[in-house]
């Protein structure tokens, strides 16, 4: 019932459009079944399941918006919506960025629909859960984990004849396995669109491997270190890297994309000449949806190519403001990478910290964007091509933009957080502080 | 939400606003905001039905919350309004015990008794069907039922019948006073909150509360052009348990010193146009040299430290490893506190939990499982002595009653242990800041909170602030850049040598605190006067790109 079809939808949007007394009115329809299992101590101590449908209306008069938003759908209650979002619009304050709404669009189908991640049940999940519980319970190890499952459409209409629908899935799984005596812990994460792809097993393995090899670390003096940096570690920065290319922050000198003297620089090389990042809502290991929020077409956009910075992302206002297409941001992003494998990079190591995820990173400077953060479930020494012995977790004070340039080997990218990422070995991290935490 | 989902929204940082699609409930028109709640007669009959079909399907216990969720958001930059969020949400969580284990269930909109026997017969099938994979039956608490009883937020004026256009002339000219006084870019929003919350019990409570929340903040940019740089100063404001009448302060309100800073009452404007003059003052300040520095910690700063450092590590479920995955666990584990002997912080350091502080986000009258709150301590002398616990948890640190610290942010969702109000006992012997200030050598006073990090068992921490000033021989010297220290917790708390006294106590808080999978969010405040740490590790986080 959450799911409706392409037809079903459109009909809904259609009778929405045709009660409107607005000069604009833009309808959107979303409808998802998303399920839970958490588990802890390894015990499952929470599950559920919501459903949901709603639909979202905003009426525009002149330069005045209103939104009303429902989950009821009957005739009456839909007109009553569109009452309510235009009597909200009528006493709006001018907004002096409005943009005209977009005429109709060309969509390309992508494929981020599984039929396996719709069908997943409570007892999928009580079986994924098990899965990962019972190997861990069999060797005295305690794990902690959750998994999350959606699946759902989204459908978007207006007055001045555009109309989208996708529908998607996606599964989000991590694990966080910890010895008895608590020295120990070690962590996995995996999400697709597709749930046949997902074992709990498997990525429960690799986190017991973990917390199994990281008790009793010992500690390395903070400093400037080579890094392997596993796609679950890289992917946040470079996530944060990428949610900062806004070009109106960068046109206002307030971003890292901003220059000395004014201006942006687009155009740049700002990172080592291997570093290629681009986005594609086709790309078949994460495929995204066809539009953004506000119903524009989303291409295969080059952000970095050669180190150089190809793109910024655009509100369809400051586009406008600008004369420049209106590119916006990306859902997910592609970090291009090689052939070889995380261990090849371990192998090819003389010296090194190998670290498995991120944690508690925060902004500490806008204009460099560094950041801040620590290491966390699973941090080791590496010597001569090999893995030596756990190391304490450290704290680091890094920008991805200077990490992009110290860059000393790219591998092949794997899925994390929905982008491609591939694990990176980079010269001179720093390391400011030890920290005690397992 | 989380915490830095909002940050986002609110253009904190970035400068970037971005409007996320809210699961907080339906948009209305703020007239909606007036409509009353249902009556609490009608409330207890809906409440009924759920307790006795749950009764009468085998649970052994079993609450209902049925609440209204009111939220509204003014936001603004420079001379526009962005966008204004007026959201309701209504409906009904029921949890229950069946065959020793929780089951929850919730229902959007619910106006009769069938939905409500409905609801409550869901959680009996869940809690049966979970209790086949349960390995410890839950042990609850006990806790005596109330009867028919209210609370609701001592607030004078209620935000919500605000005029909106009242509330965008403030913001609107708190920006024309930072641009006219050096600021290129400036945002600010206005964040309200009403709870309406109606709690019952099989325990025989009937528990009806309004809880109001208000929290006004802006991000003032400043930008040299010539050298490409921008310092930006937020807002001194702290999110308070309070009605509109945390805008009109009086001069009984403020502190004032090298800066301004708010009690119970906030002047925007003037905080505005302070801060407008600082962040361009920040443009030519001093890059800080890295050291170990004597820090002078201002409340609207310390708050944030207290909350990672303090509150966070002494959550009873934390302790146990239930957010192994996500938050963490603690260092603060139960040897330690049944040693009792663990030495968290100094003799001067007195941590106390209290969810009775009037204006603060924390209080209500009783929590979200029927307990009434109260104030205990965590942090006795230096020493470690409790934690935060609910019903479930009590008799793990044997305890025979709840602390009263159960949350849900939603009807829709299950309550959880969340942090109570936690906060530094101000210093017994009298001492002022200047008097503080006199005695210190070679320090940074800090005011406002910036950046924070601390790792997933809150040993090591970093945090930055918004305002800093380098203090010389016993006088401040001059504006720095650039600031951050790191330390550990218990070495952080043991170097506290001086707490002021309770007349420069304040409140400082976090609106979005966020917890648990699916994350919920909660709003915290947490109190201290003005403290002193010796020799703590401060670096320089300049860097060029």
């Amino acid at each position: 019932m959450a799911i409706l079809s392409k037809e079903e939808a459109k009909k809904i949007i259609d009778k929405v459009l045709a009660f409107s007394k607005a000069d604009e009115i833009s309808v959107g329809l979303e409808g998802n079944r998303t399920g839970n299992i958490r588990y802890a101590r390894n015990s499952v101590s929470t599950s559920g399941e919501t459903t949901d449908l709603s639909l979202s209306v905003t009426s525009i008069f002149g330069k005045k918006s209103g939104t009303s938003t429902i989950n009821e759908f009957d005739d009456a209650s839909l007109e009553k919506t569109v009452r309510r979002a235009e009597e909200i619009a009528k006493l709006a304050p001018d907004n002096p960025e409005y943009v005209p709404m977009l005429g109709p669009q060309q969509y390309s189908e992508t494929h981020s629909y599984a039929e396996a991640t719709a069908a997943i049940n409570p007892d999928f999940r009580a079986k994924a859960a098990f899965d990962s519980i019972d190997p861990c319970a069999k060797k005295n190890l305690t794990a902690a984990g959750y998994m999350e499952d959606t699946a759902g459409f989204s459908a978007m209409g207006n007055n001045k004849g555009l109309f989208g629908y996708n529908k998607a899935t996606s599964v989000d799984f991590s694990i966080t396995v910890r010895t008895a005596d608590g020295k120990g812990s070690g962590y996995a994460a995996r999400d697709y669109n597709d749930a046949s792809r997902l074992s709990t097993a498997s990525a429960t393995e690799v986190a017991m491997q973990k917390a199994l090899a990281s008790a009793s670390a010992k500690a390395l003096e903070p400093g400037k270190y080579t890094v392997i940096l596993e796609p679950t570690a890289g992917v946040d920065l470079l996530q944060n890297m990428m949610r900062s290319m806004d070009a109106r922050n960068a046109d206002e000198g307030r971003s890292f994309l901003g220059k000395k003297g004014g201006g942006t620089r687009l155009g740049e090389k700002l990172f080592d000449e291997r570093v290629n990042i681009y986005s594609d809502p086709q790309n078949s290991e994460i495929p995204g949806s066809p539009f953004s929020g506000d119903g524009r077409p989303q291409e295969k956009v080059m952000w970095v190519e050669n180190g150089v910075v190809k793109n910024m992302s655009y509100s369809r206002f400051w586009a406008q403001k600008q004369g420049v297409k209106a590119i916006p941001a990306p859902s997910g992003f592609i970090f291009q990478g090689g052939t070889e494998s995380l261990a090849d990079l371990i192998r090819g190591t003389e010296k090194g910290i190998l670290v498995t995820r991120l944690w508690y990173i925060r902004a500490v400077d806008p204009q460099t964007l560094l950041y801040t953060g620590l290491t966390r479930d699973g941090t080791f020494y590496i010597e001569n091509g090999q893995i030596k012995y756990p190391v304490k977790n450290f704290r680091f004070n890094e920008s991805p933009v200077i990490m992009l340039n110290n860059l000393e080997a790219i591998g092949k990218p794997v899925r994390a957080g929905g982008n491609l990422v591939p694990p990176l070995k980079i010269r001179d991290f720093t390391f400011t502080s030890l920290s005690d935490a397992v | 939400m989380k915490r830095r989902d909002f940050i986002q929204l609110a253009g904190l940082g970035t400068g970037a606003f971005m409007m996320p699609a809210f699961a907080m409930g339906r948009n209305v028109s703020p007239e909606a905001f007036l409509e009353k709640s249902i009556d609490t007669a009608v409330k207890k009959r809906l409440a009924d039905a759920a307790l006795n079909a749950a009764k009468s399907k085998g649970a052994s216990y079993a609450d209902v919350r049925i609440g209204r969720y009111l939220n509204q958001f003014v936001i603004t930059r420079e001379d526009k309004v962005q966008n204004i969020v007026n959201t309701e949400s209504y409906g009904v969580g029921v949890r229950v015990i069946a065959n020793g284990c929780w089951g929850f269930a919730a229902v959007v909109d619910v106006h009769n008794e069938t939905q409500m026997a409905k609801a409550a017969e869901d959680a009996v099938a869940i809690a049966k069907a979970n209790a086949r994979l349960m390995k410890e039956p839950v042990q609850l608490a006990p806790q005596k039922g109330f009867g028919e009883v209210s609370w609701k937020a001592p607030i004078r004026k209620n935000a919500f019948e605000v005029p909106i256009k009242e509330k965008v002339d403030l913001l609107l000219s708190v920006n024309d006073a930072a641009l006219k006084n050096g600021a290129n870019y400036v945002n600010s929003v206005l964040f309200l909150v009403n709870e309406q919350k109606y709690f019952a019990s099989t325990d025989g409570s009937y528990i009806d509360q309004d809880v109001h929340r208000i929290w006004p903040i802006f991000n003032i940019t400043a930008i040299d052009p010539k050298s490409g740089k921008f310092e930006t100063r937020n807002a001194l404001s702290a999110p308070m348990g309070m009605g509109y009448d945390y805008l009109q302060s009086n001069p009984s309100d403020k502190i004032t010193g090298i800066t301004t800073r708010y009690n119970k009452g906030y002047d925007m404007l003037e905080d505005a146009t302070a801060a407008a003059k600082q962040a361009k003052e920040k443009l030519t300040a001093k890059s800080v040299e890295a050291g170990k520095y004597d820090l002078i910690l201002d409340p609207s700063h310390l708050w944030l430290t207290i909350h990672e450092s303090v509150g966070h590590p002494l959550e009873l479920d934390r302790v146990l490893g239930y957010e192994a995955n996500f938050a963490g666990t603690s260092f603060a584990t139960l040897d330690k506190w049944q040693s009792k002997n663990f030495q968290y912080g100094s003799k001067q350091v007195n941590l106390v939990a209290d969810k009775l502080q009037e204006g603060s986000l924390g209080a209500v009258g009783w929590d979200d499982e029927g307990v009434n709150t109260k104030k205990w301590d965590l942090v006795k002398d230096g020493v470690l002595v409790n934690y935060q616990a609910i019903r479930d948890q009590a008799h793990i640190i044997g305890e025979k009653e709840s602390h009263g610290c159960c949350y849900a942010d939603s009807w829709s969702s299950v309550q959880f242990q969340r942090m109570p109000n936690v906060s530094l006992a101000a210093g017994k012997t009298p001492l002022s800041v200047d008097e503080m200030i006199k005695d210190v050598k070679k320090g940074i006073y800090i005011i406002g909170d910036g950046s924070f990090s601390i790792d997933q068992q809150r040993y090591n921490f970093q945090f930055g602030g918004q305002l800093f000033y380098e203090i010389k021989d016993g006088k401040i010297a001059g504006m720095l850049k650039d600031v951050a220290y790191q330390s550990n917790t218990q070495e952080f708390w043991n170097s506290c040598t001086q707490v002021c006294d309770e007349k420069d106590y304040r409140l400082g808080g976090s609106f979005f605190d966020g917890k648990g999978q699916p994350s919920q969010s909660s709003a915290v405040s947490h109190g201290s006067s003005t403290t002193r740490f010796n020799g703590v590790n401060v670096i320089n986080t300049a860097r060029k790109i």
